[in-house]
């Protein structure tokens, strides 16, 4: 399933490069510059923790971030819902362009909240049912029919590939399931806001091997209907799923570019040495 | 164990350990000894309260059912019906909760979810403090300020009343609910902020949806705990509750609570009299005892 998509992926960037098949590729809208930064440097308090940092993401794609403990991939995943909003002695300068709106001048947090989920490190469900948990969302944006809320439910937990593991016991409390469970249903609360974006910080780093593999299908097949920036300290695991990857280094980007090119043809010395594991 | 030592070595590590053992059980006898003088302080206590108590009863033939329901305290005619006492004590302790509660939860909520550290941190000590002042100053502040402000404004003839004492019970119990619950509300994972935030819930909705819900066996202890203060409280009481005998029916009435009248006339009562009043003293403590219960299920509750 997984070789399947990404067999599929290349085969899509081969005929974009000959010029065929663009057609295809404009209707999932893949290959368009979702996310753009521009220069961005993030201060805490005296401590500058991003050093210019420009990248665009593509629409529809998975980007990863990869670099050593520290470097601040998890503080740049955070710019792009402005999590680090909830830090007072954060500073920002720079643009942070999505859907061409610029998230740090336009001060709707709440809306770009909606239009960019995240996944955590840790699963965090609150204590509370598994329903209302995947409602949570929705019920904050005021939808209160219990047959939109089931529909929307049903749909979040499909498709985060739980759906079947879940639906006989959807209103006894999220905490009892299983870590990597716990995960999959994390991720469907995000989906149920029907975000353009989600975000996941080191989102399989609690689990089992079985339960990442599980999560990184999943992620494998969230990319026809999301863009997805993932924080991963497993080479394997960027190598594995995403499009792209950024690797990161004393909070500046060292390198961005092709998946493919950074493990196999990385063009930085320090890029090399960190994915073919000499540090970090 | 199964390393083997050398002879030597394991004797003096035999004899170190022979004077660790004999210290240990020294002193666990003498933590042991320190244990059951409060126990028995307790057992004494209430051994002492509920002899007296229940002598007119087990002995003198006077029904604990008229004693409980029975509206008239009249010791020199020999009537002892403490009825009006518990509605009033009832009454005091639920209007302070009705005002005391949403007040502290909503304080509690500002200084841990809403206050910058600077304003929390100095608010939060203060009303610490609050918990420290003696609590015969708080029915001073009652008698000085809430007392005349009540007789003003509604005209009343006497401004000692239920009223009162509410007010006065609902500000004692505040540094205790504040306290309490601003604890519980700052132990709830940042993590469920965090979550509940990244899918566009407002900060407010946040508080209301999750962290409060998330720290309610927290809340619940704190209101429990503020209740067992008001209920037992005394000396703050006797100042603005006017004392009067009868089942108040208004908020300006006066009253008189199970403690004031035990403290009240405690001091000359003899006899049966005397009696009467630790039984008085049984029913306030069933009271409080029923509240520890609870107290203790819900702590039960919020382990889980
Ligand atoms: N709240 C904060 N206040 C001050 N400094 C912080 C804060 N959070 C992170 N930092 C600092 O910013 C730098 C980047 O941290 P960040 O958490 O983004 O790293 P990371 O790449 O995600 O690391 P890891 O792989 O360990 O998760 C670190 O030096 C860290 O100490
Ligand atoms: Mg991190």
């Amino acid at each position: 399933m997984n070789r399947a998509l990404k067999e599929h992926t290349k085969e899509l960037v081969k005929q974009n490069e000959t010029g065929k098949g663009i057609s295809e590729m404009a209707q999932r809208g893949k290959g368009n510059a979702k996310i753009k930064v521009k220069d961005l440097n993030l201060f805490y308090g005296e401590k500058q923790a991003l050093f210019g940092v420009s990248l665009d993401i593509n629409e529809k794609e998975v980007t990863a971030l990869i670099g050593p403990s520290g470097c601040g991939k998890s503080t740049f995943l955070r710019t792009l819902n402005r999590m680090n909003d909830l830090i007072d002695s954060v500073k920002i300068t720079g643009d942070i362009i999505i859907n061409d709106e610029n998230i740090y001048t336009s001060s709707d947090v709440i809306k770009l909240r909606t239009k960019v989920g995240m996944v955590f490190q840790k699963p965090n469900l609150f204590p509370m049912s598994i329903y209302d948990n995947v409602a949570y969302g929705p019920r904050g944006q005021g939808i209160k029919n219990k047959k939109e809320l089931d529909k929307i439910v049903e749909e979040s937990l499909r498709g985060a590939a739980i759906w079947d593991e879940v639906k006989d016991r959807l209103k006894t409390s999220a905490l009892g399931l299983s870590g990597g469970q716990q995960q999959r249903v994390c991720i469907a609360r995000a989906i149920a806001m029907k975000p353009d974006v989600i975000l996941m910080d080191e989102p399989t780093s609690a689990l089992d091997p079985i339960s990442t593999l599980k999560v990184e299908e999943l992620i494998t097949q969230m990319k026809e209907d999301f863009t997805i920036v993932i924080v991963t300290h497993n080479m394997q695991q960027a190598a594995r799923i995403s499009d792209k990857t950024a690797f990161f280094l004393n909070g500046e980007v060292v390198e961005y570019d092709e998946t493919d090119n950074i493990f196999s043809t990385p063009k930085d010395q320090r890029t090399e040495d960190y994915v073919t594991g000499r540090f970090g | 164990m199964s390393i083997p030592t050398e002879n030597k070595q394991t004797e003096n590590i035999g004899k170190a350990n022979k004077r660790k053992y004999f210290l240990e059980s020294v002193s666990s006898k003498l933590f042991m000894i320190c244990a059951l003088l409060s126990v028995i302080t307790l057992v004494l206590i209430i051994g002492f309260v509920f002899y007296k108590g229940s002598h007119p009863f087990v002995v003198g033939g006077y029904s604990f059912i008229d004693f409980l329901f029975g509206t008239d305290w009249v010791p020199s005619e020999d009537k002892f019906g403490i009825f009006p006492m518990i509605i009033a004590s009832i009454y005091a302790t639920i209007g302070a909760l009705i005002i005391g509660v949403p007040i502290g939860l909503f304080t509690a909520i500002f200084l841990a979810e809403i206050a910058s550290t600077r304003v929390a941190k100095i608010i939060s000590p203060a009303i610490q403090l609050l918990a420290g002042i003696p609590s015969v100053l708080y029915g001073v502040f009652g008698l000085a300020i809430i007392v005349p402000f009540l007789q003003n404004t509604f005209g009343l003839a006497k401004g000692q009343s239920l009223i009162a004492v509410i007010l006065v019970l609902a500000i004692m119990m505040l540094p205790t609910i504040v306290t309490v619950a601003e604890t519980a509300i700052r132990a709830v994972p940042q993590s469920y902020r965090e979550g509940s935030l990244a899918l566009g819930v407002s900060h407010i909705g946040t508080i209301f949806r999750v962290i409060v819900p998330a720290a309610k066996s927290g809340i619940m202890t704190a209101v429990v705990l503020g209740l067992g203060r008001a209920i037992g409280e005394t000396m703050a009481v006797i100042l603005v509750a006017g004392n009067s005998l009868i089942v108040p029916t208004s908020l300006t009435d006066s009253i008189r609570p199970l403690t004031t009248n035990i403290a009240l006339e405690m001091g000359y009562a003899a006899g049966t009299h005397q009696e009467m009043l630790f039984a008085t003293g049984i029913v306030l403590f069933s009271f409080i005892l029923i509240l520890n219960f609870v107290l203790a299920k819900i702590s039960a509750k919020g382990g889980n």
